[in-house]
């Protein structure tokens, strides 16, 4: 297939899984919203903002933390690039790009959603529509994902477009953990120490992951076990574990249709050295901040290492 | 306008009755509930939109994909009438290739005096580099949209010769595709003829056409300008139904003597490319140095057997309006046959004594571009004020060689679903040809353009136009 068409799909689905947590980091707000005093929900609006990565952009446009504010701005506000419409727009752009490498399933779905939330946030969005609007972004992923699945060759094209969303779900996790670590702990003393469960109860609603993690650990909330999970518990499919041994499958996927391996292939090898056997307790004495900028840093030169080595780009 | 002149209705005879084509259509329909079709018309709306079958107007600041609106009452011809249109398509066509053989060859046509020579070498879309250069299996147009209007039970014209890129193909399918998905109860009781099966018919036409160097099974690519283009809906479609790759111009370069593609495994050579872009885009070194558009050394290696472009460079020239104005000279020079299907009388405005006449019924007279398509720059005399038809003149006046002139013509009019029932609209019709080396391959069928204001001539889908699925019957 085309180097060019690659690419689109690589990056439609980035961006859909983009497009997807984004939607679930305003799903958990609302909820945390609702369930606190307006400071405390102030605080944890700021917190969804910047676990989005979109700090600079929010408060260049906005002088307090609100939750209509934030969500408009996250959902559709015009002037930022990072919003979900932004975001779907990019899903269908390269959608069209590599039309000839999806299924008209596949397609249909992306095209259809993008015309219905394109409708939806035409304007700005009050209390009582938000909630319609995320679910109707999630239901978008859900739809895509089942439509890949059930409709596109295991050729080429589908692995492009599955590492293209470990990749993406990879990193997100990955801040996510990082930035709330940062935003929680008054000091490096409290690592591994009771905390606020209502902000991990947070984390966990923004990765979907707060009911496999109940039944796990029998509802009992502690910092050290959500990081366990999201890190290394390879059965849940937004971990770290989980997301870096399906991307690996995906590359031996590539490489075995390719009959030869990249730069990306021996990235994944260094990658899995680096995660294979590793223990929560090891991770903490690491540093979790440190331990997880790694884990970006290489999951980015993963990405890169595949864009060259299957000619994304001219 | 001959406001008075009977128009030709499809559908009714003068005294009313319903012709033998639509008579099942129209017993049909009567059984019809008018709600429950609205509701169908709304279902073709959203069938569109999801499939994502759109088009971007020109000229819009805002690139907004647009839907073409689609009326659900068929055009319908009967078996008799599309034996006949394709006995004249076939000679016109054929007609067409070996015009563009002789051109770039010995020039016969100007040497037996039935052609200016200034018509050809000062016409923009004539390509020296053409010249001596037979394309592989010497088709130079290898797909041909020929646009027909129809003012009688016999009467129908060619009103242009689309022998460069022609589109709207995809409508032809797709308006298929959803009137099947919405009246699957029509097609059981009314035996039409398929189109479905153009895709793999233009895959078979373009494979045979492979270039010299092609060793295995060739390998088509459609080439676009890109997702911003009007048409891009329609070439990733067409790619796709194929089996096709959809390259753009940075995906190509030249390697080793051949056009090849990027793939993730390296360049890979393509042996016939379908272009969906223009000559000037097809090579900076030959047509536009200031563009990043194209593939640099492309037409070296056309011109060494190295790849097949459809349609060849330079076919423009045959759907030039000067030129089109000479079809039924060139049809009877290179077939030896009389036209079987007419051209629209058309006054040259480069000839003094037919600028003089069309300045004189300016009122009267469609005037276009010589060079121009889409129905951009063109004069509707009946439609125009006083002030436009003034301006029109001092063009005129300026350049008389950019101008052409017809009639205004009676198109015939075909009914199409409106709120209490049925309303008679203006339709062309535009049928598509695929030429192999050793076949004219017709799909029965095409695309319907109709004006869906009523009163309007106006088909062309950038100012208002709908489209129809189009019937052809079965014997």
């Amino acid at each position: 297939m085309l180097g060019r068409t690659a690419n689109g799909l690589f990056w439609m689905f980035r961006y859909l899984e983009r497009a997807e947590h984004t939607a679930r980091l305003i799903d958990a707000g609302l909820r945390m919203a609702l369930t606190r005093d307006m400071v405390a929900a102030e605080e944890e609006w700021r917190s969804v903002i910047a676990t989005a990565g979109q700090r600079e952009g929010y408060e260049a446009r906005h002088s307090s933390y609100t939750g209509i504010q934030t969500w408009n701005h996250m959902l559709r506000d015009p002037e930022n690039p990072q919003s979900v419409l932004a975001m779907l727009g990019q899903v269908r752009t390269n959608a069209r790009l590599a039309r000839n490498a999806i299924s008209s399933e596949l397609w249909e779905v992306v095209n259809d959603a993008w015309h219905h939330v394109s409708r939806m946030l035409a304007r700005p969005l009050g209390q009582n529509q938000v909630g319609e609007a995320v679910s109707v972004v999630r239901r978008l992923a859900v739809l895509a994902h089942g439509a890949m699945i059930g409709s596109m060759m295991r050729d080429e094209s589908y692995h492009f477009a599955r590492a293209g969303s470990f990749t993406e779900r990879a990193d997100a996790v990955a801040r996510i953990l990082d930035i709330k670590y940062y935003l929680l702990l008054p000091s490096l003393s409290y690592v591994g120490s009771s905390l606020d469960t209502g902000q991990w109860d947070t984390v966990l609603r923004s990765v979907s992951g707060d009911r496999a993690y109940r039944a796990i650990h029998a509802g009992q909330i502690d910092a050290r076990g959500i990081v366990e999970f999201l890190v290394l518990d390879a059965r849940f499919p937004r971990s770290l574990a989980f997301c870096h041994r399906a991307l690996k499958a995906e590359l031996a996927a590539l490489a075995q249709i390719h009959g030869r391996e990249g730069k990306a292939d021996a990235l994944m090898r260094e990658a899995d050295s680096l995660l294979a056997g590793r223990t929560i307790d090891e991770i903490f004495e690491e540093g979790l901040h440190q331990f997880l900028l790694g884990f970006m840093g290489r999951n980015n030169a993963i990405a890169q290492a595949i864009s060259a080595d299957y000619r994304f780009l001219s | 306008m001959e406001g008075s002149r009977a128009l030709f209705d499809e559908m009714h005879d003068p005294s009313g009755a319903v012709r033998p084509a639509y008579r099942e259509f129209s017993r049909w329909f009567s059984e019809q509930d008018a709600a429950a079709l609205e509701r169908k018309h709304r279902d073709a709306e959203t069938i569109f939109r999801r499939t994502g079958i759109t088009f971007n107007v020109y000229g819009e600041a805002e690139a907004e994909e647009r839907l073409i609106p689609f009326d659900l009452v068929p055009r319908i011809l009967t078996a008799a009438e599309w034996r006949r249109l394709t006995r004249g398509i076939e000679q016109r066509v054929r007609a067409l290739n070996a015009f563009l053989d002789d051109i770039y060859h010995r020039q016969e046509i100007v040497r037996a005096g039935r052609l200016p020579r200034r018509l050809l070498l000062d016409n923009p879309a004539w390509l020296p580099l053409m010249v001596g250069q037979r394309p592989p299996g010497g088709v130079y147009t290898h797909i041909v949209g020929i646009d027909l209007v129809r003012t009688g039970e016999d009467d129908f014209f060619v009103l242009e010769d689309n022998a460069r890129t022609p589109s709207g193909v995809s409508y032809m399918l797709e308006n298929r595709e959803t009137m099947m998905a919405m009246f699957p109860e029509l097609f059981m009781r009314i035996g039409v003829e398929t189109v479905s099966n153009y895709p793999r018919r233009l895959a078979k036409s373009l494979a045979a056409c492979a270039p010299p160097a092609c060793t295995g099974r060739p390998v088509v690519a459609v080439l676009t300008p890109g997702i911003y283009n009007a048409a891009y809906f329609e070439h990733a479609f067409l790619a796709d139904q194929m089996g096709a790759e959809l390259v753009e111009g940075s995906d190509l370069r030249v390697v080793g003597g051949r056009v090849a593609m990027r793939t993730t495994a390296g360049y890979k050579p393509v042996d016939v490319i379908y272009r969906r872009v223009d000559d000037d885009y097809l090579d900076p070194l030959s047509f536009r140095p200031d563009s990043m558009l194209g593939i640099p050394g492309i037409l070296d290696v056309y011109r060494a057997g190295g790849v097949t472009i459809a349609n060849a460079p330079g076919t423009g020239i045959a759907d030039d309006k000067a030129i089109y104005s000479f079809m039924p000279q060139i049809v009877e020079f290179y077939t030896g046959e009389k036209p079987i299907l007419a051209n629209v009388q058309t006054w040259r405005c480069a000839e003094a004594d037919d600028l003089a006449y069309v300045l004189d019924r300016l009122d009267e007279l469609v005037v276009k571009e010589v060079h121009g398509s889409g129905g951009y720059g063109m004069l509707i005399g009946p439609a125009a004020s006083r002030e436009e038809l003034e301006a029109f003149r001092a063009k005129l006046v300026a350049r008389p060689d950019n101008y052409i002139a017809q009639p205004t013509l009676a198109l015939s009019r075909c009914p199409v679903f409106v709120e209490r029932g049925l309303a008679p609209r203006h339709v062309d019709l535009r049928p598509y040809v695929l030429v192999s080396p050793d076949t004219i391959d017709i799909t029965p069928g095409g695309l319907t353009r109709v004006a869906l204001t009523e009163g309007s001539l106006v088909v062309n889908s950038s100012q208002g136009g709908g489209t129809k699925d189009t019937w052809v019957l079965k014997e």
